[in-house]
């Protein structure tokens, strides 16, 4: 056992008669004794590092991580590869253990890092302010809504069936407290169906949420769908995948107001699903309505140029209920490890990463498309994301590909019904054509085992 | 000013003070960190696969560089960061208690960091298992069974609780529109009840820094959803009234909040359940030992009583009958998801991994250790050429933190609690948390923890004492310091004036 404390017993003597009382006990006199805990936590004892370490190490022993099958699981984070310099820098203690850059002076390493990634993070985006992170990517689609909740104050929200059912959830959930209303805008061939968006469109639309690419990795017409939003003076609200986002027309260009998005691919680790950090760009006007930290740039009195918090009179600890936002702790380490990914991949890098992804996936899809009993639920481009429907049970095959290492993706039906035998397949870059190859025969087998298994079963039946 | 003004740091380490270009600004045409992986497939056309119109005409404007200048470059600007692990961190309400490094270790193994989150929950038992067991130690700590470690950070934990506020009482068909916050409370309270859709309103605070219990009763009517309290509270000081408070919060139907933010205080001597609060929160970046990351990562889990239960947002953590762990989604009263996927795994990690080192004996000492540090260092500063300067707020012992007011030092010695402060980082240790809580003329508010030395206190106390000396004879150098940090004071009302928020590329 270990309190990680220092205090030997001479200490605490000292101390104690510093303070002027006998015990420590006494510390606690204001505590009345009836809520006094009468007995230990019921936790287990304490111990030592390296049984914690063997405890850790079995406890991880019993996942099955992407280090130990070929996935293709995808459907909002990606086993994208991590450079080795992002740890190397984000352990340095003076990134890992300092609190939020309240004391400027001290803290210019963290303040400078916000100015490059908020830099980063405009070009992206094609926004030109762009805060300093919100929590990941559904949870910032949420802190969006609150933006246009308070930029108009209409009452309605229509969020494409695209948008990651997380997103949908997360803006459902939080938008029920400041009193706003999310409808859903159907899809048809796999992208944002215009033609209901412009029908369920009125003057009383607060905003329209996008995804991009969506869900099914289908490449949407924002532009278009922006320009119909605009029709009735909604906000858009455009959740991007940022690595895309280097080979795809920019939000900003399309007309949207808000992009935000997950950031685990830009140098996070998968870890269960968090940390990571989301994303929030925006248009000009919208600076100060923004949530969140945001660094800016100025001078100090001896005239050298320093980073400085700003924008602070939109935040919770000095405008208290007026604030724009409640968040105060963010991503800051995870958004480092974002910028040092952008710097590592470099203006070119990021080009050929995208289409890299584009030309991987284009194959996996035709060579899936071509096995029996595969059929494409959309024809829509995709970058490094592709939905397909099987004709045999989704839960079989993906079982039996499982037995041979291989997790071929994500089964649509827990969340979208209408796509009973779906699968959303992803491709990063860590998936080569060889594994792509394995995947494609696997899944042959598989879906010809089920269907002799099916037969079999039948004939079983009526005999 | 005086002649004297300090050039080199008093003490403490020196940190890079050479002006840092920006990664933009070393940007070299030509120049790459990345290979790309081969292109192993037949190539297609871009324009086969995605129409021009729907990509992009010019690249972002990233920079251009190797990975040599990459490490560089962060290596030199981390010099210019003053931290935890370097020094004394006394950040009231923000428990800057030592990160164990081991902590990295285990997080950082690839059945955890290379674990997708929509992995097979029957693929991923250990992961859940490690989730159960922080969720039963933190019901435990808290004296609250029912847990839910989606939220992402504290303030998203108390979003969590006033949603979770709004389903109780939408139940139960009723429509409440206040919500109670004591003027004392982290500006995260009030924040977050408008952004749950509520009106604030503010309780008093009496004498003694506890709740003004008649003005809490005047407020409190069948109007009110929730009062949000933190006890001990943000002066430092353990309300002994909470059963009082319960009673009356209860009485009206409303539920009680319970702000974990100073939980370091409490673990294994009381518990917010035990107090009758209905739901907690708890910061893992606090108390749990998850390192900040100069803003973030940390986690916001809530504990909750019984009839909050069934709202808790979904999936749960659940353990099935025959011993395997699951993610329950099917939860009819959910309010449903506050983010994606399960929260923040790897901060669980690390979590986990303190409680099962420290276990009940452990987490009771540092709380301990905790109030002890904080009685002790209010007590070196009780000393004469301090505390006719920098009175405590409230004449009596604390919890884990304290409250002095710089009122008399500013009226006596002419500089104010932001000079101190200032004044402060030239002898390598950080400030305490100033102009907080507000009630508080001139506030400085100080959170030693339980990880500092004995020694580490006296030397903090020793230079408070040399500041105010110093500013007795010439109160110019406070009101001008810094003088040895990598920039001095900061021109912020001009950069809020006129935002530079990115660079122009």
């Amino acid at each position: 056992m270990s309190t990680y404390t220092s205090a030997t017993d001479a200490d605490r003597r000292a101390m104690l008669d510093a303070i002027g009382v006998d015990s420590i006990e006494a510390l606690f006199a204001d505590i009345p004794a009836a809520l006094r805990l009468d007995r230990g936590l019921d936790l287990p004892a304490g111990l030592s590092e390296q049984e914690v370490y063997a405890h850790l190490r079995a406890l991880a022993a019993r996942n099955v991580s992407t280090e130990d099958e070929i996935s293709f699981l995808g459907a909002g984070m990606y086993d994208a590869y991590v450079p080795a310099l992002i740890d190397s820098i984000i352990l340095r203690s003076e990134f890992l253990t300092p609190y939020t850059p309240y004391q400027p002076e001290i803290s210019q390493g963290g303040l400078q890092v916000m100015f490059e990634y908020q830099t980063a993070i405009s070009e992206l985006t094609g926004l030109p302010v762009s805060n300093a992170s919100v929590y990941e990517g559904p949870s910032a689609v949420g802190a969006a809504g609150y933006l246009a909740k308070l930029t108009n104050g209409r009452p309605r929200v229509l969020a494409s069936r695209g948008v990651h059912p997380h997103s949908r959830e997360t803006l459902t959930t939080l938008s029920h407290g400041y009193g706003q209303t999310v409808e859903e805008i159907p899809l048809k061939d796999g992208v944002t169906d215009i033609e209901a968006l412009k029908s369920a469109l009125a003057d009383d639309v607060s905003a329209v949420v996008l995804q991009q690419p969506n869900f099914l990795g289908s490449v949407e017409d924002v532009a278009a769908l922006t320009a119909a939003a605009k029709e009735h003076g909604a906000l858009v609200i455009c959740a991007c995948d940022p690595v895309p986002l280097g080979i795809l027309q920019p939000p900003g260009e399309q007309g949207v107001d808000i992009a935000v998005g997950e950031g685990q691919t830009l140098g996070n680790r998968l870890d269960f699903g968090g940390p990571s950090f989301g994303f929030f760009a925006a248009a000009q006007e919208h600076i100060r309505r923004m949530p969140g930290r945001i660094a800016g740039e100025t001078t100090d009195v001896d005239g050298r140029r320093g980073f400085v918090l700003t924008l602070q009179t939109r935040e919770q600890h000095i405008r208290r209920e007026k604030a724009t936002s409640n968040i105060c702790t963010a991503q800051a380490l995870n958004a480092l490890a974002g910028v040092i990914y952008l710097s590592w991949l470099g203006r070119d890098g990021l080009v050929e990463l995208g289409e890299l992804l584009v030309q991987r996936t284009a194959y996996a899809r035709e060579r899936l498309a071509q096995i029996d009993g595969v059929e494409l639920l959309h024809e829509a481009p995709v970058v490094r994301e592709f939905a397909v429907a099987l004709d045999a049970p989704v839960g079989a095959v993906v079982e039996r590909l499982v037995s041979e290492g291989i997790n071929p993706g994500y089964m649509l039906a827990t969340d979208y019904p209408e796509y009973e035998n779906g699968l959303l397949i992803a491709i990063t870059e860590q998936r080569s054509r060889a594994q792509i190859d394995r995947l494609a025969e696997a899944l042959e087998r598989a879906l010809v085992a089920e269907r002799a298994a099916t037969v079999g079963a039948g004939a079983g039946a009526q005999a | 000013m005086s002649a004297t003004v300090p050039t080199q740091p008093v003490e403490g380490l020196p940190m890079q003070r050479d002006e840092i270009k920006t990664i933009y600004e070393r940007s070299v045409e030509g120049r790459r960190a990345f290979a790309a992986p081969p292109l192993d497939v037949p190539v297609k056309p871009l324009d086969e696969l995605i129409p021009a119109a729907l990509r992009r005409s010019t690249p972002a404007q990233l920079p251009q560089v190797s990975e040599p200048e990459i490490v560089r470059h962060y290596n030199r600007l981390s010099k210019r960061n003053f931290d935890l692990d370097t020094g004394f961190y006394p950040l009231g309400s923000c428990t800057m208690k030592h990160n164990p490094k081991l902590h990295e270790r285990v997080a950082g193994l690839p059945g955890n960091a290379r674990l997708h989150p929509l992995q097979d929950p029957a693929r991923a038992q250990g992961a859940l298992e490690l989730m159960h067991g922080l969720q039963e130690s933190l019901g435990e700590i808290a004296g609250m069974p029912h847990v839910s470690l989606q939220p992402s950070a504290g303030s998203h934990g108390e979003l969590a609780g006033l949603l979770l506020t709004r389903a109780y009482h939408e139940d139960r068909g009723e429509q409440r529109t206040k919500v109670l916050t004591p003027d004392t409370a982290h500006g995260t309270n009030p924040a977050t009840v408008t952004m749950a859709g509520y009106e604030v309103v503010k309780v008093g605070t009496n004498a003694d820094g506890g709740v003004d219990v008649d003005d809490l009763r005047a407020k409190a009517d069948d109007s009110v959803a929730c009062l949000m309290l933190t006890n001990p509270n943000t002066l430092g000081v353990f309300d002994p009234q909470i059963e009082e408070i319960a009673r009356i919060v209860h009485g009206v139907g409303a539920t009680l909040y319970y702000d974990g933010a100073n939980l370091n205080a409490i673990m294994g001597i009381t518990r917010p359940g035990d107090m009758g609060f209905d739901i907690v929160h708890f910061n893992l970046h606090k108390s749990f030992t998850q390192p900040h990351g100069g803003g973030g990562p940390g986690a916001g889990p809530i504990a909750v009583s019984d009839r909050i239960a069934p709202y808790l947002p979904r999936p749960q953590v659940v353990k099935r009958e025959d011993g395997t762990f699951d993610l329950e989604h099917d939860i009819p009263k959910s309010i449903g998801k506050l983010r994606g996927f399960q929260g923040n795994y790897g901060v669980f990690v690390r979590s986990y991994a303190y409680i099962r080192s420290l276990g009940a004996e452990g987490l009771r000492e540092a709380s301990e250790i905790a109030v002890l540090n904080a009685n002790y260092l209010l007590a070196l500063l009780r000393r004469a050429g301090v505390a006719e300067y920098l009175p405590a707020a409230f004449d009596r012992l604390c919890m884990h933190e304290f409250v002095l007011s710089g009122a008399p030092m500013k009226r006596d010695l002419g500089i104010r609690t932001l000079d101190l402060a200032k004044r402060l980082l030239d002898h390598g240790v950080h400030p305490p948390t100033v102009y907080f809580p507000l009630l508080v003329d001139e506030a400085l508010l100080l959170e030693p923890t339980e990880t500092e030395t004995k020694e580490t206190l006296d030397h903090f106390a020793d230079v408070i004492a040399e500041i105010l000396a110093e500013a007795k004879a010439d109160p110019e150098i406070a009101r001008n310091a810094p003088y040895t940090t990598p920039v001095r004071r900061l021109d912020e009302a001009g950069a809020a004036k006129k935002p530079v928020i990115r660079q122009p590329l």
